[in-house]
């Protein structure tokens, strides 16, 4: 079974809405750099830049992140995840570094990312943005912005779908039933 | 996406998506190579021995730098002064080693079979960094990966390995891995240095280096053994470098720039000329720095995938 949750009108509102809370508590966007994690936190980041360029009329480094080395769970895996790059042209030391993500789930990713952004330098200041935070936090780590709250199960799963790689903008609550589990 | 084997041999028998996803994930180490801190933790905890059983500088420490790069705990050991020359057998270093709990042996030998010989007496991953006469896998690699980073792909170039092919485990697995990427490969050198039936591996043999430049888009100018002059392959090195020297005087008679690979260290001017090997069509760094990229890759997926 799965239930929209958030429909393409709902995503933009949440990005923008997420886009001004960032302005608010940064005074600005002066030193903010965006970064997100492959993939969808990615095609989130540079929406996030296109709506901070409308608000305050400025550019802002948009970096992608592959977290593929920094994983916890790298071994005993059946299959390895394929590997990418990171591009991050520019240099973080000092910046305030807002990490974008699509789901925040066990926090899992976040500390795998923490860990790989200080070996790229010393930012001023890291701040998590999320599209979607649906609980059940295995690592103390909680997100500075938040679109959407989505209270789950552990068996269910949250898929967000972006134009720039699925068929529309939406985010889906899916149900996996037990037997589907088993297969 | 997964290696076939949890170890690298060679490239004979081994798939073009295998050799695809080391060369995939050897570009995102080059990103990581470009970072201020050369360092990520995937092998961390990982114990790896480097059994050199024969002289390598460059090589061993190409994989000594992959391997601490990506937060392996690392242990040298080369023949000269060990055990070995105590007359320990490969099978009782390897054992003893095994012993002290050691998860991948990356191993260099003179005698072609013994990576394959160590496979069946250890439990750990086995990279083979230079078998006798027989396979160089991380080299053809590192050429395979530097070719495509210049020309976009593999598929469709034309590649002539000139000089000993007869002696050479570079020139072997870049045929095997060459012909599996569907590369047009050609040998070059000299009737004493071409193994009979090497056309067999599908290759083309050229006696004369002025026939196949104007056919090709790289040359890889393997290094001249100059021990071997003793034992009459060719009368001179100075008669070796008049026709088979790549210089930049017969390379200039192609329709367009050819490129010029070498994987070290040069004899300059023998093999091949000074002025080719520091001009802009060089690209013997690249090979170096790709290298550790390409180490980098082999360990990751094969550390990584059990």
């Amino acid at each position: 079974m799965k239930t929209k949750v958030l429909d393409a009108d709902g995503l933009r509102r949440t990005v923008n809405r997420l886009s001004h809370e960032l302005v608010e508590k940064n005074k600005g966007v002066q030193d903010v750099v965006l970064v997100g994690i492959r993939t969808r936190g990615e095609y989130l980041a540079h929406r996030v830049a296109k709506k901070l360029e409308e608000i305050e009329n400025m550019k802002v480094q948009v970096g992608v992140l592959d977290i593929t080395l920094y994983r916890d769970d790298l071994r005993g895996r059946l299959d390895q995840p394929q590997l990418k790059s990171s591009e991050i042209l520019f240099d973080i030391r000092g910046k305030v570094i807002v990490l974008i993500d699509d789901v925040l789930f066990t926090g899992r990713t976040i500390r795998s990312a923490l860990n790989a952004l200080m070996d790229l330098g010393r930012p001023a200041m890291i701040q998590l943005l999320v599209l979607v935070d649906r609980g059940h936090r295995e690592l103390p780590i909680k997100a500075d912005f938040v679109g959407k709250n989505v209270p789950t199960a552990h068996g269910q799963e949250v898929k967000v779908e972006m134009i720039e790689a699925d068929e529309e903008d939406a985010v889906y609550l899916i149900e996996n039933d037990e037997k589907e589990k088993l297969l | 996406m997964k290696l076939q084997s949890r170890h690298l041999l060679g490239l004979e028998g081994v798939r073009k998506e295998d050799i695809t996803l080391i060369l995939d994930t050897a570009i995102s180490f080059k990103e990581v190579l470009e970072r201020p801190i050369k360092k990520v933790p995937p092998l961390q905890g990982k114990t790896i021995v480097n059994l050199f059983f024969e002289s390598s500088t460059r090589t061993r420490i190409s994989f000594e730098l992959a391997e601490r790069r990506l937060s392996a705990d690392v242990v040298n050991f080369t023949a000269v002064g060990s055990s070995v020359s105590k007359g320990e057998t490969l099978k009782d270093t390897a054992r003893n080693i095994e012993a002290m709990k050691i998860d991948m042996v990356v191993i260099r030998h003179a005698s072609s079979g013994a990576p394959h010989f160590l496979t069946r007496v250890v439990e750990a991953n086995v990279i083979n960094a230079g078998d006798g006469a027989h396979e160089h896998p991380t080299q053809a690699l590192l050429d395979m990966m530097t070719l495509r980073e210049k020309y976009g792909k593999l598929e469709g170039l034309r590649v002539c390995i000139v000089g000993d092919i007869l002696h050479s485990r570079v020139a072997r697995s870049n045929i095997y891995g060459l012909k599996t990427m569907g590369v047009d490969v050609s040998v070059c050198g000299p009737a004493t240095m071409i193994p009979r039936n090497i056309e067999a591996l599908g290759v083309r043999v050229y006696y004369r280096l002025e026939d196949v430049i104007p056919q090709v888009d790289a040359l890889n100018v393997l290094r001249i053994q100059l021990e071997r002059q003793k034992s009459g392959l060719f009368p001179s090195l100075r008669e070796y470098h008049r026709f088979f020297g790549v210089t930049k005087e017969k390379v200039d008679r192609a329709p367009k720039p050819i490129t010029i690979m070498h994987p070290g260290p040069i004899n300059r001017d023998v093999e091949l000329s000074a002025d080719l090997a520091d001009g802009p069509h060089s690209v013997i760094l690249e090979q170096v720095t790709n290298g550790e990229a390409v180490r980098m890759a082999v360990l990751y997926l094969l550390g990584t995938s059990n």
